[in-house]
């Protein structure tokens, strides 16, 4: 078992050089030597990065200057578009799109020579052959890094890196100088609401279950992260797995818990196998287990695999799913906190809710209250993503607008495109405008607005993203993973769907949206869950906002985007067509006829709009509308 | 990977041994079915009756208890896959950017539909939620690799590469 004096001695052994990777914090031990960073996260590990990591190794032993250069596997810095991403300390030199070809370049040029290797630098971060620090690039400047304060600094399969960035130091000094009571206190200060996308406050949720008196109480973590185009709760746990487990403790403590499950999706194998290490890890140095720190506290914690169904985000879905049944709602009251897992007191926070709590107690809940706005403390991890130039996981205080977030963080739209809608929450939130652009990101003005927070996806969309397809999408997706217990859910979802294929397909009519609005405002209003009474909020917000897309749809039965594939019509511009035959040779369903060097001609009753001439013609001939 | 054939005879005892190994280490554990039945698809690839009927009286169940379970998740199929499982993302960054025209084309090209196994046994195709690699899409997946930025136009070539037999190590 480790005591404080273990963990201080680890810590100052790392410190200096755990500073020296994080943005803006150059420090001076070790300057001559070098850090090299590579991401290990989903995103960049799926293109080779773990093969670079291997490479860096071995080129850097045959240089043999081990001694002088480590090389870190880390979680996800959050420039996923850059992919696969190395960043060489202290010069904070950040490398994009690296292949394994570049790997002997780089330590050739950088780390033997001390050049950069600059046709590999992150294009943003050079300005005038100069490179400027990091925490100065457009992507991390308003960004304020507390959630994933460890992740892409510290390596997660490495236990005494996290210690070396006072990891376990919250648990020691809530176990050893403060009562179940002050933390509880402490957190309810700080205005922690739960980032799953509720936004109940964390506090109260740990009071409500502290007050229970019962000899045995649980802590979950909701790992069931099933948001598509959301994925800060994976990239956490792949990043910086201790603090989350560090979290799930001080959770445990505070409400005097002895026992906490992960609940974690199969789909994310990285993340399973770094919670596995981390709990392994703690467990050897005591800090999981019986008598932490001497103290008297007990605490272990199980992962328990998810298998694919939304709904067990749901809170009491997921714990019929841990008791081993089929993961679907219970009504509420009994709240999890006063009856939950096998009838037991259970306290079930997000994993970016838990990330946080060791740094509060840590620093305090004044610090925390300090960051954010009037109702909504400090910040929120998002996935950027869609149609922006970089997409990635970012992390704002609450209180920035969505113009700060998608055009000085997102660098805007790509390819010159205007913006036309910025989609939060996920399935459950809603999509909002232009007008809303500089509107303040918290939890009440976007529920104001019709959307919400949801889990944080943020799914920006230009002007060939049609509206009503994406409502579509949403409704598709809420319909499929409707666990079918309760009827508003299970019949309305699909109607409503129904509703919106016959629209995209042009056989809609203005009665229609008059149903879509109405049996919406039923489904949120008797559905059982999370999931029903949010699913209707994709399809309220685009007819509220982009009302003139339907009637387009409806009454001139076109789509304005180009996306619904029923409404358009692919035709060859004789005059550009070089009559090359290619088309007509890659036509699935022969529609297209012509004689060479002649224009060709495509029959729309026999072309199925497959789109393949679209994408195969060499001159630009074909066009839709 | 050459494993996931669902073949007879010694090598399915010896497995159907392993689902009474699982059944025992996780047999004292609450809620074991859902590990149980995550082992047993790991070890056959998906879930078949006979290892099924195995956890139902060793776990004191009924089957259709497993089955109400085993068919409530996506992560659990009750069908042999295909040697190459190609899973395209349709998580929203994905499908904003165009992962509906590489299903499409992977349908066309495969001649079968979404969950469906082609006849040789070779591909099986699904459209999964998303895999979390927002930043490389539209992304698909075969077994465990990556294919990110993907335009309808490749599925042809990639599809061609993974027919093509790998010279054995």
């Amino acid at each position: 078992m480790k005591t404080l004096i273990n963990l201080e001695s680890i810590r100052t052994a790392g410190l200096g050089l755990v500073d020296r990777r994080r943005l803006g914090e150059v420090s001076s031990v070790g300057v001559a030597e070098r850090s090299v960073m590579i991401c290990g996260g989903t995103g960049c590990a799926s293109s080779d990065a773990m093969q670079i990591v291997d490479a860096f190794i071995q080129e850097v032993s045959s240089q043999g200057i081990e001694d002088k250069v480590e090389i870190v596997r880390t979680g996800c810095f959050g420039l996923c578009e850059l992919g696969p991403v190395v960043i060489i300390y202290p010069d904070e030199v950040f490398y994009s799109r690296v292949s394994l070809e570049d790997v002997a370049e780089i330590v050739e040029e950088h780390l033997l020579k001390g050049q950069f290797v600059e046709r590999l630098v992150y294009q943003q971060s050079m300005e005038n052959g100069v490179i400027k620090p990091l925490h100065d690039v457009d992507f991390f400047r308003k960004q304020k890094r507390i959630a994933l304060r460890n992740c892409g600094t510290i390596d997660p399969e490495e236990i005494n890196e996290y210690i070396a960035v006072s990891g376990y130091q919250a648990l020691h000094k809530v176990l050893t100088k403060m009562q179940p009571a002050d933390v509880v206190r402490e957190v309810r200060e700080a205005g922690l609401r739960g980032r799953g996308g509720g936004g109940f406050p964390t506090g109260i949720k740990w009071e409500t279950a502290a007050k229970q008196q019962n000899a045995h109480k649980y802590v979950i973590c909701n790992a069931d992260e099933g948001d598509p185009g959301a994925f800060m709760d994976r990239s956490i746990l792949e990043g910086d797995p201790h603090s989350v487990l560090e979290g799930m403790a001080l959770a445990g403590y505070a409400i005097g818990a002895d026992h906490g499950f992960i609940y974690l999706r199969a789909e994310y194998p990285i993340a399973v196998k770094r919670v596995q290490i981390a709990i392994k890890q703690a467990r050897e140095y005591g800090l999981l287990g019986e008598d932490l720190f001497g103290s008297g506290f007990s605490f272990d914690v199980s992962i328990r695999l998810g298998a694919g169904a939304f709904v067990c985000g749901e809170e009491t879905a997921l714990m019929n799913s841990i008791e081993g049944r089929r993961g679907m709602p219970n009504p509420k009251p009994p709240f999890p906190a006063v009856s939950g897992l096998w009838g037991k007191p259970t306290v079930i926070n997000n994993v970016e809710t838990l990330a946080n709590v060791p740094i509060i107690l840590l620093q305090g809940a004044d610090w925390y209250a300090g960051i954010g706005t009037e109702k909504s403390k400090g910040t929120k991890v998002f996935a950027l993503g869609g149609k922006v130039v970089n997409t990635g996981l970012v992390e704002v205080p609450m209180g920035i607008t969505l113009r700060d977030v998608i055009y000085e963080i997102g660098g805007g739209i790509p390819g010159g495109k205007a913006f036309k809608a910025v989609q939060t929450g996920g399935p459950s939130g809603g999509c909002l405008t232009s007008e809303h652009l500089d509107r303040q990101i918290d939890y009440d003005t976007l529920l104001s607005l019709g959307s919400m927070m949801g889990s944080g996806g943020m799914l920006v969309m230009d002007e060939e993203t049609c509206m009503v397809d994406v409502a579509r999408y949403y409704l598709d997706f809420t319909r499929d993973e409707s666990c079918g217990k309760c009827a508003p859910c299970r019949i309305g979802t699909k109607r409503l769907l129904e509703i919106l294929d016959k629209i995209t397909e042009g056989k809609g009519t203005l009665q229609d949206l008059d149903k879509l609005e109405e049996l919406s405002e039923q489904i949120k209003a008797a559905s059982l869950c999370g999931l029903g009474q949010t699913a209707p909020n994709p399809v309220l917000s685009t007819l509220k906002y982009f009302r003139d897309e339907y009637i387009a749809h409806v009454i001139d039965k076109k789509c304005p985007s180009g996306v619904c594939r029923s409404l358009l019509t692919y035709y060859i511009e004789a005059e550009k067509c070089r009559g090359c035959g290619l088309c007509a040779r890659k036509c699935p369903s022969n529609a297209i006829t012509g004689k060479l060097k002649e224009p060709y001609v495509i029959d729309l009753q026999a072309c199925i709009k497959c789109g393949i001439c679209f994408e195969s013609c060499k001159f630009t001939a074909i066009y839709k509308s | 990977m050459e494993d996931t054939c669902c073949c007879q005879g010694e090598q399915s005892n010896e497995r159907l041994d392993k689902v009474k190994e699982v059944i025992e280490q996780f047999r004292m554990l609450q809620g074991a079915l859902i590990p149980v039945l995550h082992e047993i698809q790991d070890i056959f690839g998906y879930l078949p009756e006979e290892a099924l009927r195995i956890v139902s009286s060793e776990l004191d169940m009924p089957m259709a208890e497993i089955y109400g379970v085993a068919t409530f998740y996506s992560f659990f199929s009750l069908e042999p896959k295909g040697e190459h499982v190609i899973r395209v993302c349709m998580g929203t960054a994905c499908y904003i950017k165009g992962a509906q025209a590489v299903l499409d084309r992977l349908s066309q090209e495969l001649n079968i539909p979404v969950q469906g196994t082609t006849p040789d046994g070779k591909f099986t195709l699904d459209a999964t939620r998303c895999l979390g690699a927002c930043g490389l899409a539209p992304v698909m997946t075969i077994g465990e690799k990556v294919f990110g930025r993907l335009t309808p136009k490749e599925i042809p070539k990639i599809l061609k590469q993974m027919r093509t037999p790998v010279e054995a190590h």
